[in-house]
């Protein structure tokens, strides 16, 4: 088989999450256990875990679906209006028809002027967005093209440690060399222009560096980085001649005070036309974080800045041979960048689900960093946003001595443990890269705050137990 | 120095830097002429005067787009699924409720936005398997060996993605019809595999010829590791629906030579012709007893596009893999797991494809109506088609057995081939290029599917309307006449 694919990890669906459907099939057969239910605090799932989709966009989904009920008087108008622009966009009227490759126009259109508000007026081209089946897609879709040349001059990826394993698994599958960077521990996992010149430097002795992929807000540290520092990123991607990938699709989920989301394109403009008509920048969005948590949709867009006029065109072709991402995915897109508005029938429900929402997120991240930072030989950065922790675990020796026995990871070792124990289910910190020698796990934020108190409990519990036992 | 006094700066990302297997990547279906069709339609919008007043798209296999609708209980569960408050309103039937709330419940959080296994819903596979348990008359199917996907399209392609491998004269080669929907060509193009193009035989309703298949691959083995072989059937562009003989005698091959085979099955409902079956290749395989069913790798695809669906935009599929390493279904698994899951809602409608109403249920008597009818109509085109482009000078028309699409071979004055040809076109494109201006009727040419050398065809689709199809097939006599006649 294609060993390119052998190499390929993505610890968030990875073994240990294997291992947690195995035990709640146990448990549904009866098998007794410590515990009775499996969390799976694995992934950024946040229906899965009891969080209610917005009400105005199920609406809106459910008039494209079934137009029919565009005569019932259920809905509200603003609904009904959003519903009828979609369908009329759409080929025959029917979210079954396929839309053009690039995502249905007026979806596009909606999509630009979102970015254009959001961005304080630096405008938005609707030819530069591409529509797509989650984030996901148009950041593999943007590695691909970037993939090129052998040995020595194949294609450097910069990526930091630790990274969302999305990025470690399409660099694997596409034989693309990559290249790390390690946020700062101490510092709040922020990013350190002399930590990118550094493996910069060191990766042109054996590949060709090309592109310098971020993700702000941070997965799965959760830092959201300071202006400042995009900036020095901007000038560095400028002066080292790098392609960046701006992952922001944790953009709305800031809880840290003093913190605050910058667009890399925001940024880049703002910076000045020495910059805004030369760095290439792709920044990607999704609709399956934030307040939405639609993940199920597979919805998604990219906006493409200063990309070549005929790569451009091959990525149109490119995206064309799938036909066109998903047209529910679209639609609910739509909605996202086009919200109700002060006036409108639906706006008072719309805000006051989108600020629970939001602020349950805030509360649960603050209350996950206290809890854990109570714990001894766990330390747990602010969680400045995103939907995770990804605190420091102090591992004894002999813990570790038995894990490296074993073949395991230590960290893996401990969460497996963990899950045994307590039916906790995290991804161990080495699916995600880490300073070697340190060991981390990452843990959603997304339970019920109820449940996520007892959780966290029931980790520190676990951790005091584990730090004894193998004293 | 730039215009605006920055130093000129070569761009990071140009077509030298690119990744040169996409350069090499073509999909006529959405290509140059569809881009041509959607400038014309703008122009059209902004009031310039044409010798037509629309674009008909006849280009792509999209039944909604050219007004075929949606099944009335697919959507009715969809709605339930998106909205559940739905579940109150006394307007939707008992069967669509509970249907959508047996999907419910197999989502996170009761959810339609939760991520799903990256397999797909435990419960729709399931039932995706006694689906397939129904239609081959009884033969197993293991809901293990069920990968939900997005669209045909992302299994197929994940499937070759797992076949490529090799350098040189090891590197995979996979074969594939001639013609071909070109995903195949494009996939293998980007996946830098080897395509082995197999001729299908215009002459016998472009039937499959074993000895072919032997021609290519002997012809193959000088210069690569031939992996694979690919058959799309009910076939695209072609139609055509191979005998149950044929299908025996690919496996036989398949067997024989040591081939994966991959069954592009997603017209299996669209059969018209007397005499023509749908036969799976699972069926099949296991009906010719253990020394094949136990041997021979196969992936058969299917999606909720095509048939009497037309769900093109829900990106619905699956693929059946039958006799897959265990350690490669683990690779498999892990791969498909890097993208989270295939859209929810695009389950959800397989769902209920593979499980319709039941003779004994409220919805039953309207979707068959709506399904019945459906195929009918399509059928028809189909008869229609094939009898007035046969009665062209210059056209000819194989039957239409199947699938969506007629793909007739047109005669060209060697006027209009030397014309193209200095124009650096293709001869069919040309042709096709001069009939989408001169009537706003939007094919995709031969050369885009793949024809035997100094042949020519167009791909035009039986989707639109019937009587709306008359008038194109009527434009088009027209215009061949009078470019035959212009070119002589």
């Amino acid at each position: 088989m294609n060993a390119n694919v052998k190499k390929v990890d993505y610890a968030v669906r990875g073994p240990i999450v294997q291992r947690a459907v195995q035990i709640e099939k146990e448990l549904k057969e009866g098998v007794k256990k410590p515990f009775e239910e499996v969390i799976k605090a694995n992934i950024g799932d946040a229906h899965a875990m009891g969080q209610r989709p917005i009400t105005f966009f199920r609406q809106v989904m459910a008039l494209c679906t079934y137009p029919e009920l565009l005569d019932d008087n259920k809905f509200p108008e603003d609904a009904k209006n959003r519903a009828r622009r979609i369908l009329q966009s759409c080929g025959g009227n029917s979210i079954g028809a396929y839309t053009t490759s690039q995502g249905i126009d007026c979806v596009r259109h909606d999509v630009a002027n979102y970015i254009q508000r959001r961005d304080g007026g630096i405008p938005s081209d609707p030819d530069n967005i591409y529509l797509t089946t989650g984030a996901s897609d148009g950041i593999v879709t943007i590695l691909k093209l970037l993939t090129a040349g052998e040995g020595r001059t194949r294609t450097g990826v910069m990526i930091s440690i630790p990274q969302y394993p999305l990025y470690s698994a399409s660099i694997a599958e596409l034989g693309a060399v990559q290249v790390s960077y390690y946020l700062n521990e101490e510092k709040c996992w922020s990013l350190d222009i002399s930590e990118l010149q550094r493996a910069l430097q060191a990766a042109r002795e054996h590949c060709n560096p090309r592109v310098l992929c971020i993700i702000n807000p941070g997965n799965p540290t959760g830092q959201v980085q300071s202006r400042q520092c995009i900036e020095d990123v901007i000038r560095f991607a400028a002066k080292e001649n790098l392609f960046l990938m701006a992952d922001e699709v944790y953009q709305d989920n800031v809880y840290a005070e003093g913190c605050k989301f910058h667009s890399f394109k925001k940024v880049l403009f703002e910076m000045g036309p020495e910059y805004s008509s030369k760095v290439e920048l792709a920044s990607f969005h999704s609709t399956s974080k934030c307040y939405m948590g639609e993940c199920g949709f597979r919805g998604g867009y990219m906006e493409v800045i200063n990309m070549d006029a005929d790569v451009k065109a091959q990525l149109t072709k490119l995206v064309s041979v799938r036909l066109c991402p998903p047209a529910p995915g679209q639609a609910l897109m739509d909605l996202v960048v086009n919200s109700p508005q002060p006036g409108e029938p639906s706006y008072q429900t719309f805000m006051k689900e989108r600020t629970a929402v939001l602020s349950a997120l805030a509360e649960k991240a603050k209350l996950t960093e206290e809890i854990l930072n109570t714990v001894p030989g766990i330390s747990c950065n602010p969680v400045q946003g995103a939907m995770y922790s990804f605190p420091r675990i102090t591992l004894p020796e002999r813990a570790i001595n038995e894990a490296k026995a074993k073949g395991q990871a230590p960290d893996m070792f401990y969460c497996m443990k963990l899950l045994e124990e307590t039916g906790i289910c995290l991804v161990p910190g080495s699916g995600f890269g880490q300073r070697e020698g340190t060991y981390h796990f990452r843990m959603t934020i997304l339970p019920p705050t109820d449940k996520l108190k007892i959780m966290l409990n029931k980790l520190k519990e676990f951790h005091q137990k584990f730090t004894q036992q193998y004293s | 120095m730039t215009e605006n006094g920055c130093e000129y700066r070569e761009r990071v990302l140009t077509m030298d830097t690119m990744n040169p297997n996409v350069k090499r990547v073509e999909y006529a279906v959405r290509g140059p002429i569809v881009q041509r069709a959607v400038q014309i339609e703008r122009e059209l919008k902004m009031g310039i005067k044409k010798p037509f007043t629309e674009v008909i798209k006849a280009n792509i296999g999209d039944c909604h787009a050219m007004g075929q609708k949606p099944i009335t209980f697919f959507r009715q569960v969809l709605a339930l699924c998106s909205y559940p408050d739905l579940l109150e309103d006394s307007k939707f039937p008992e069967d669509a409720k509970s249907r959508a709330r047996r999907i419910l419940q197999a989502c996170g959080g009761g959810s339609l936005g939760a991520y799903s296994t990256s397999q797909g819903i435990e419960m729709v596979r399931q039932d995706v398997a006694r689906y397939i348990e129904r239609r081959d008359g009884g033969i197993t199917c293991d809901p293990d060996n069920i990968y939900l996907s997005t669209g045909a399209s992302d299994a197929i392609v994940t499937m070759l993605k797992l076949l490529v491998s090799g350098e040189g004269a090891s590197r995979t080669g996979v074969m594939i019809s001639i013609p071909q929907y070109p995903l195949y060509s494009a996939a293998l193009a980007e996946l830098g595999a080897v395509q082995i193009s197999y001729y299908l035989d215009e002459d016998n309703c472009w039937s499959l010829d074993i000895n072919e298949l032997r021609r290519a691959l002997q012809e193959a083995k000088k210069h690569c590791r031939p992996r694979a072989l690919c058959i799309i059937n009910p076939g695209n562009p072609t139609g055509q629906v191979q005998s149950r003989q044929c299908i025996e005698d690919v496996i036989r091959f398949a067997a024989e030579e040591h081939l994966f085979l991959m069954a592009d099955e997603v017209y299996q409902d669209n059969v018209y012709a007397d005499g023509c079956k749908f036969h799976s290749f699972k069926k099949v395989l296991f009906e010719m007893g253990m020394e094949y069913s136990q041997k021979v790798e196969l992936a058969s695809f299917h999606s909720t596009s095509k048939c009497y669906m037309g769900e093109c935009g829900f990106r619905g599929g699956y693929m059946e893999v039958v006799n897959l390493d265990p350690e490669v279904k683990v690779q498999l698994t892990k791969l498909v797991s890097v993208r989270l899951c295939p859209p929810v809602p695009g389950q959800a409608l397989l769902d209920v494809v593979v499980s319709p109403p039941q003779p004994d249920e409220p919805s039953y008597d309207t979707f068959m109506k709506e399904r019945t009818d459906t195929l009918a109509t399509l059928a028809e085109k189909a008869s229609m088609t094939q009898e007035i482009l046969n009665q062209v000078p210059g056209i000819k028309c194989n039957p239409v057995q199947g699938a969506m699409y007629t793909f007739p071979r047109i005669q060209l004055p060697p006027k209009a081939i030397q014309e193209a040809k200095e124009k650096g076109q293709a001869p069919d494109m040309f042709y096709c290029m001069k009939l989408l201006e001169e009537k706003g009727i939007c094919l995709v040419p031969g050369s885009g599917f793949g024809q035997r050398d100094g042949t020519y065809h167009f791909r035009m689709t039986i989707l639109p309307p019937k009587e709306k199809l008359k008038i194109v097939l009527a434009k088009i006599k027209e215009f061949h006449q009078h470019f035959v006649e212009q070119y002589s």
